[in-house]
């Protein structure tokens, strides 16, 4: 893995992004940075442009306008599979795995991107495939242990609960070794116990893996727990950005959550 | 090759022993990552000794008390026997006992040193230093989220490992010495009772009493050091403590520490334990497991079951007892076993289980004849833990469902006039850690040991307890009321989890019920039912009905039983609410605390017997989290229906 940036030094930046879909403004001239190790949220009300921006982030949508600036390196556009091969995960709105797989092979996707040997030597598992099989088995493994999901390796994706498929979407983000780990409303439909359980798993990654993470979040109570820093986007545009405190008590975003009488 | 325990007379030397006689065999398994990782008695002793002299040079003293709070990991027991081998007293705790349980054992000991297994322990034991001044040292095996502990009482296992290892080859010659100085009359460990009634008191076993009768029992079952066992119970329990590390030592057979708690009915599986134990609940809760998913298969697969199990009921006790049986019942039994019971045994994890025991609680009949039927060698024994588990034992050949076997070798047995059980026995406790009044109540002169256990020897001369001295009790007119066994009774149906009754200086008996879920939920499910959680679905007027019905069949079998027949239940409610032990309603080894739930509830139990349809409750409930809310609801009073007593009809 190549050499990781210090602490608190900026790894991404993005510069006056604006992304339009015909006649819609999903992003107009959208700026803001993040360090290295940090937690930084982005929040703001429905539709107002914050999977978007995740997604323009992660190299699915293409921006008409702007810059992002990963590790030094500057990128007008980038396409999905280079920004993996960048060193930048996800996790989906949505849940994305292959429902009928056990969670050991769902999170053995995620090496996809690390593993050197071609087709033909895995299909005939010789010398350096089997090598590199349990090589990788082992990096799953300890990525189950650390999401405490032993008891369902061998259970296929589709019939766990929402909220171990969620941890389960986690692993495989994970099992890719990110430096940027994206992660799209993590604790949706989550229960209180497991959302809690899911704070902890993040800031443990955050922490043990020293991994950047990027979090779209509604519920404002885990945001100002867990986060760094916050980005609040409404209608396309950046309205805020600061510390959860500064946040808190910003006017602007409290009238882009509540409504304000025009 | 058993060894001498005359000349190697305490845990460390034994260990010692085994790596020096089969130091290649595995004396300890663990999961980890997916993998089997074997320890053999070498390494093992090898781990041992380098962690007595790093413990040793952190300043542990002889005869100091050294508190564990960790599941079963093959660090816990190396960390155990390195306290032996400097003469100190490991104290397991419980490990998941909220952090104020774990003060008073701490405080008790003057405990200085701690192991902690990963950090939600060390905060626990972090949470409750400030009561605990003694405590000064927390020494950590997993190291995940304590890095930016700056504790200085913190200290890794491994870098206690490492420095232990320094000190071993500088001097290899004073751990020896250290061993040699330990006699068989030393306190080997010191285990906290549950504590039913009182505040826990902490039974000091000495290394000779442990050995003992654990040598005795593995005589008697002949078990070697071929055998497999699966850890899987609080090591805080005197039962995992005889089968994890007293039996072992004496027979060399090997341990397995399952990968976490959630995975060990699949860990059993992939280890095929040869000796096994496992308390009625655990028991219980997989009997309802297969239960549950016989009523999900098809219908040719239901009935194929039914029909063999029939087969079973019928034959597979008396052909496991070596009793005559006809050739039909042999004939089929021999189809059933290929195609039912063998790969249910298999799904049970049981394969190759040659002796499993249960204990702990009082096993409903019907439960225990299952596991006989289906060619388990399951027996009951008797034992607490101020004797070392082993008093009675059933043998192979003579098990009877309702009583708990002959006396093993050593143990003598008397009853008083009250029927309590007096007990005599090598492996009898030492004593009651600082509490000489407590000691000399339970154990009189004559060292005869007072269980508090009421029971009789029946014809064969097999042991049968039926409740505790203090809780059988009479109703108002006289008619015997063992509540335990009414309980017992209820229990045994799939849909009751907990039953508690009343009836003790009243006029009828009276009981709660604390319906299962899982299987209440899948049945309710079954009949498309819809409800919003388990308070909902406990007030159901269906579900009053289906545990109704559960009564009146007991209180039938009632009828049928002369002495207790008056004791049938009249009137039940269904709980809102889990007994749990968080909330000190059951102990944590899960026995019901039936006095403390009968003040806790002390309206319900009026609303019971003031003959009301209905009772409104309000109730402080603990979140797992340790906060705490108010709840209320409405719940139903229903009454069962009794039969009157059918005299000496069935006495046959």
């Amino acid at each position: 893995m190549s050499e990781r940036p210090a602490p608190g030094e900026v790894v991404l930046s993005v510069e006056g992004v604006s992304l339009s879909f015909g006649g819609v403004k999903a992003l107009q001239d959208v700026s803001f940075d993040v360090r290295s190790r940090e937690v930084r949220a982005i929040i703001g009300p429905n539709g107002a442009g914050k999977s978007s921006m995740l997604n323009v982030l992660n190299g699915v949508y293409h921006p008409q306008k702007g810059k992002i600036r990963f590790k030094q390196k500057e990128f007008a556009d980038m396409d999905s599979h280079e920004a993996a091969a960048l060193g930048i995960a996800r996790t989906f709105q949505n849940i994305a795995l292959f429902k009928g797989m056990t969670v050991l092979d769902n999170i053995m996707t995620g090496r996809n991107l690390k593993m050197r040997c071609n087709i033909f030597q895995q299909a005939l598992w010789i010398g350096p495939a089997k090598r590199e099989e349990l090589e990788h088995r082992r990096a799953v493994e300890e990525i189950i242990d650390f999401l405490e999901i032993q008891h369902i390796r061998r259970t296929p994706v589709g019939r766990l609960p929402y909220g171990l498929q969620k941890r389960v979407e986690l692993g495989r983000a994970l099992a890719a070794e990110p430096e940027l780990l994206l992660l799209d409303e993590p604790m949706a439909g989550m229960n209180l116990e497991e959302k809690q359980d899911m704070c902890r798993f993040v800031l443990d990654v955050n922490d043990h893996f020293g991994t950047t993470l990027v979090l779209i979040e509604h519920d404002m109570g885990v945001v100002m727990d867990i986060s760094d820093r916050v980005v609040v986007l409404d209608y396309g545009r950046k309205i805020a950005d600061g510390m959860p405190e500064e946040i808190k008590g910003n006017q602007k975003v409290i009238d882009a959550y509540l409504g304000v009488a025009h | 090759m058993a060894p001498d325990i005359g000349t190697f007379d305490t845990f460390p030397k034994l260990l010692l022993h085994h790596a020096r006689v089969r130091p290649s065999r595995p004396a300890i398994r663990e999961k980890d990552l997916g993998i089997w990782q074997t320890h053999t008695w070498h390494e093992f002793a090898e781990e041992v000794r380098a962690l007595a002299c790093g413990l040793a040079g952190a300043g542990f003293r002889r005869g100091e008390h050294f508190a564990l709070v960790s599941d079963n990991r093959p660090r816990l027991y190396a960390m155990m026997y390195a306290v032996q081998c400097l003469g100190g007293i490991p104290v397991p705790l419980y490990q998941d006992a909220v952090a104020t349980e774990m003060a008073f054992p701490i405080q008790n000991a003057e405990i200085r040193y701690a192991f902690a297994e990963d950090q939600e322990q060390v905060d626990k034991l972090l949470e409750i230093m400030p009561q605990c001044p003694t405590l000064k040292r927390i020494v950590y095996d997993d190291s995940r989220g304590l890095r930016h502990y700056r504790q200085q009482e913190l200290l890794s296992y491994e870098g206690m490992l490492a420095k232990g290892r320094e000190a071993l080859a500088r001097d290899p010659a004073f751990l020896e010495s250290e061993i040699a100085k330990g006699h068989g009359s030393d306190t080997a460990a010191m285990l906290f009772t549950s504590g039913t009634t009182a505040t826990p008191k902490g039974v000091a076993l000495t290394h000779h009493a442990l050995i003992d009768r654990a040598k005795v029992a593995a005589e008697l079952e002949n078990l070697g050091d071929a055998d497999v066992v699966l850890a899987y119970l609080p090591p805080a329990w005197v039962g995992q403590f005889i089968f994890s590390l007293a039996q072992p030592l004496v027979t060399g057979y090997c341990i397995c520490c399952p990968e976490a708690p959630d995975t060990v009915m699949m860990d059993m599986r992939e280890i095929g334990p040869t000796y096994y134990f496992a308390p009625p609940r655990v028991l219980e809760a997989l009997l309802t497991q297969v239960s549950i998913r016989m009523e999900d298969a098809s219908r040719l697969k239901r009935w194929l079951y039914r029909r063999f199990m029939a087969v079973a009921h019928r034959a597979g006790g008396a052909i496991l007892d070596g009793r005559p049986v006809s050739l039909a019942d042999r004939f089929f039994y021999f189809f059933g076993d290929l195609f039912i019971y063998g790969p249910l045994r298999n799904v049970l994890g049981m394969s190759r289980v040659r002796v499993a025991y249960t204990a702990g609680e009082a096993i409903g009949p019907d439960l225990f004849k299952f596991y006989r039927s289906i060619g388990i060698n399951l027996k009951q024994l008797y034992g607490s833990t101020e004797t070392s588990v082993f008093v009675c034992i059933q043998l192979d050949g003579q098990v009877k469902s309702d009583t708990a076997g002959p006396p093993v070798p050593g143990v003598e047995l008397k009853f008083t006039p009250e029927r309590e059980l007096l007990i005599r026995s090598p492996g009898l406790f030492k004593e009651y850690y600082k509490n000489p009044q407590a000691t000399s109540e339970a154990k009189d002169a004559e060292g005869w040991f007072h269980t508090g256990d009421a029971g009789y020897f029946d014809p064969d001369g097999h042991l049968k307890i039926i409740d505790r001295v203090k809780d059988v009790g009479k109703l108002a007119d006289g008619t015997l009321f063992a509540p335990k066994y009414l309980e017992n009774k209820l229990k045994f149906f799939p849909y009751i989890k907990e039953a508690v009754c009343f009836g003790d200086g009243r006029g009828t008996v009276c009981a709660f019920i604390n319906m299962d879920q899982d299987a209440v939920s899948n049945w309710a499910e079954k009949r498309n039912m819809p409800y919003s959680g388990y308070t909902d679905l406990a007030s159901r007027d269906e579900v009053y009905d289906l545990v109704r019905d559960c009564i009146e069949r007991v209180n039938r079998d009632l009828a049928a039983e002369p002495e207790i027949a008056g004791s049938q239940i009249t009137r039940f409610l269904i709980l809102h609410k889990e007994l749990d032990a968080d909330d000190g309603e059951l102990t944590r080894t899960r026995k019901v605390r039936r006095r403390f739930i009968g003040e806790r509830f002390d309206s319900l139990v009026d609303a019971l017997y003031a003959g009301k349809d209905a009772v409104h409750v309000e109730a402080q409930v603990k979140y797992e989290d340790g906060r705490s809310g108010t709840f209320s609801a409405d719940l139903k009073i229903r009454d069962a229906k009794t039969f009157a007593p059918a005299a000496a009809k069935k006495a046959a």
